[in-house]
C-alpha cells in the first residue's frame, strides 16, 4: 500500500476563477478534493448596519451594489419588501414596467453566467465577449429608463422612479426575437461542444434532497430537478398573470445548470413578449413620502432574483429609519452546498463547479 | 395548509410548549417558540408538516431581547412563509439551539448572526465568525455598537497575521 499526505492549497482570494475575492482552503489528496473550506468576507461593507441609519428610500441605492449585475432585481425585491411593510399600492404600470426591468436582468444575469461559466472552462473570453454584446444592448434600454447602466436605482418603493421614454418599447420589441435569436445561437455553438461536454456532464452533482436541504433555489436548484420557483410558488407583483413554464432538468450537474439558465432566458423571454404587448397606460408610482415612516411591524418578502431566491427582512419602530434591514443572499446560501458538489473531483473542476452556481461576491459578502 | 391548521396540528404534538401567536406587529404569521423546545418543534415541522426550506435565519437586537428569526416555506406544497422566532432574555450571554442539524442550510446564516449579532448557536458544526474576522471588536449589529468610521490604527492590532490568517 502506497502511503500518500494530503496537502492543503489555498486557492484566492486573488484568483481570475473566484469571481471576484473568495478564497477556499482545499485539502488535496493528488488532484483529487478530499475537504474543501470556504472563506468569505473579503467584500464585507456592513450594508445592513449602515442601512439603519439611513431612511427607506436612501436604502435602495444600497440594493444596487449587493449584486451588481442585477441591481433592477435587487431594487424589485426591497421594493416588494417596503411596500408589504408599509401597505403601499402599486400602480398597475408601474408593476409592468417592474416585470419587464426583472425579466432583462434575468436575460443580463444568465447570459453572463453561461458566458463567464466557459471562460472558467478555458474558452478565454470568446463566449463572454458575444454575451457582452448582447448584455450591452439591454444596459441601453436600462440607461435610457434611468439614466444608469450597472447602477440602476430605478424601482423604488411605490412605483418606479420614472416613466419609461417613448422609444423604450419600440426598441424592446425589436429585440425580443433578436435575445431569441441569441439563444438559440448559444445553443447551437456551444450545447454540443465536445470539450464542454467532457467538463461538464456528470460534474458538480447535486440531488435534489441535497439541495433542498442546503436550501439552494434558483437554476441551481431546478437543474436538480425540483420545480421550484417563486414566480409560481407565492406569486409577488403581477406574476401570476403571466403564461410561463418553470423549466427542470434531471441531471443536476454542471451541464444541466447551463442548459437550466439557457431554458430560464426562453421563458423571460416569452413574460417580455407579453408584457411589451399588454403593458397599460397610467401612472408609474404612487406617492411615497420621502421620509416614509412605515407603522410599527416587520415584513419578510422574497422575490425570485435570476440567482435564486431574494429576501429582505425589515423591521420599523415607526421611524423613518429601519430598525433592522436584513438581506437575504442568494449568492452567499448557494455556496453552502459547494462542499458536497466538489468533494471526489479534481481541482480544475471547482472552477467549473463555482461557475456553474453563478455567484457574485458583492452579493455574499454585503 | 392553512395558518389555523398548522398552529393545531403543532399544538397536538406538542401540549406541553406554550406556543405563541404573535398577532400584531407583523405582516406574516408569526410563532413564538420556547427556546428550549426549538429543536424539537423545527424536526417536527420538517418531518411531518412538510417545511424542508429554511429561507432565512436572522436576528433583532430589541432592548430587553434577542430574537432569533426563522422565515420557513415549504417547496412541496408552494404558498406563504412560516416564521418562528425564539427569544433571548439574556442579553449578556445569548444562547440558542442550532438549526444546522436539521436544515444544513442554516450553516453560514448562523454564522452571520453569531458574527454580526453574537448570539452563540449550541450544537453548530462549525461556529466561526464569517464576514470579519477573529478579534474584531464586537458585533455590529448590535444597537449598542458604536457606529462611525474606525480607522486603519485601530483596527489593524486586531487583524490576524499570517500564517494564521
Amino acid at each position: 500500500m502506497l502511503k500518500t499526505e494530503t496537502i492543503t492549497v489555498n486557492m484566492g482570494p486573488q484568483h481570475p476563477s473566484t469571481h471576484g475575492v473568495f478564497r477556499m482552503i482545499l485539502t488535496l489528496n493528488g488532484e483529487t478534493i478530499v475537504d474543501l473550506k470556504p472563506m468569505f468576507g473579503y467584500l464585507h461593507r456592513g450594508l445592513e448596519k449602515t442601512s439603519e441609519s439611513r431612511t427607506y428610500l436612501q436604502a435602495v441605492p444600497f440594493t444596487d451594489r449587493l449584486d451588481y449585475i442585477c441591481s433592477m432585481s435587487n431594487n424589485f425585491a426591497y421594493a416588494v419588501a417596503v411596500e408589504k411593510l408599509a401597505g403601499i399600492e402599486v400602480p398597475l404600470r408601474a408593476e409592468y414596467i417592474r416585470v419587464i426591468m426583472a425579466e432583462l436582468t434575468r436575460l443580463v444575469n444568465h447570459m453572463l453566467a453561461v458566458g463567464f461559466l466557459f471562460n472558467d472552462l478555458g474558452a478565454w473570453y470568446t463566449p463572454v465577449v458575444y454575451a457582452f454584446r448582447e448584455r450591452e444592448r439591454i444596459l441601453d434600454l436600462f440607461e435610457m429608463a434611468s439614466g444608469s447602466r450597472m447602477m440602476c436605482n430605478y424601482i423604488r418603493p411605490g412605483g418606479v422612479s420614472a416613466d419609461l421614454p417613448a422609444d423604450f418599447l419600440p426598441l424592446l420589441r425589436k429585440m425580443i426575437p433578436h435575445l431569441e435569436n441569441f439563444v438559440r445561437e448559444i445553443r447551437f455553438y456551444l450545447s454540443d461542444n465536445e470539450i464542454f461536454r467532457a467538463r461538464a456532464i456528470g460534474v458538480g452533482f447535486l440531488p435534489a434532497d441535497v439541495a433542498v436541504a442546503y436550501s439552494i433555489t434558483g437554476p441551481v436548484l431546478r437543474a436538480s430537478g425540483v420545480k421550484y420557483d417563486v414566480r409560481k410558488a407565492e406569486p409577488y407583483s403581477i406574476y401570476d398573470q403571466f403564461e410561463f413554464d418553470v423549466p427542470t432538468q434531471v441531471a443536476g450537474d454542471v451541464y444541466a445548470r447551463y442548459l437550466q439558465r439557457l431554458d430560464e432566458m426562453d421563458e423571460s423571454l416569452k413574460i417580455l413578449r407579453q408584457a411589451v404587448e399588454r403593458i397599460p397606460d397610467g401612472e408609474y408610482a404612487t406617492k411615497v413620502p420621502s421620509r416614509l415612516r412605515p407603522p410599527k411591524g416587520e415584513a419578510y418578502a422574497r422575490i425570485e432574483a435570476p440567482k435564486g431566491e431574494l429576501g429582505f427582512y425589515l423591521v420599523s419602530d415607526g421611524s423613518p429609519n429601519p430598525y433592522r434591514w436584513r438581506n437575504r443572499p442568494p449568492s452567499l446560501i448557494n455556496l453552502s452546498a459547494l462542499r458536497e458538489m466538489c468533494l471526489g473531483h479534481k481541482v480544475a473542476d471547482v472552477v467549473t463547479i463555482l461557475g456553474s452556481i453563478d455567484i457574485t461576491l458583492a452579493d455574499v459578502d454585503r | 395548509m392553512t395558518n389555523e391548521e398548522i398552529l393545531a396540528k403543532l399544538q397536538e404534538a406538542f401540549p406541553d410548549v406554550a406556543l405563541r401567536v404573535q398577532t400584531e406587529e407583523t405582516k406574516d404569521f408569526t410563532l413564538i417558540v420556547p427556546a428550549e423546545r426549538l429543536v424539537d418543534v423545527a424536526t417536527h415541522l420538517r418531518d411531518h408538516l412538510g417545511f424542508d426550506y429554511l429561507s432565512n435565519v436572522t436576528s433583532v437586537d430589541y432592548p430587553d431581547r434577542f430574537e432569533v428569526v426563522y422565515h420557513l416555506f415549504s417547496m412541496k406544497r408552494g404558498g406563504g412563509v412560516l416564521t418562528l422566532k425564539v427569544h433571548l432574555p439574556d442579553k449578556e450571554h445569548p444562547v440558542v439551539d442550532s438549526v444546522t442539524p436539521i436544515w444544513p442550510g442554516a450553516n453560514y446564516q448562523e454564522r452571520e448572526v453569531y458574527d454580526l449579532m453574537g448570539i452563540s448557536f449550541r450544537n453548530h458544526p462549525d461556529l466561526r465568525r464569517i464576514m470579519l474576522w477573529d478579534g474584531f471588536p464586537g458585533h455590529p449589529l448590535r444597537k449598542d455598537f458604536e457606529n462611525r468610521t474606525y480607522t486603519y490604527k485601530e483596527l489593524e492590532p486586531t487583524r490576524p497575521k499570517p500564517p494564521n490568517w
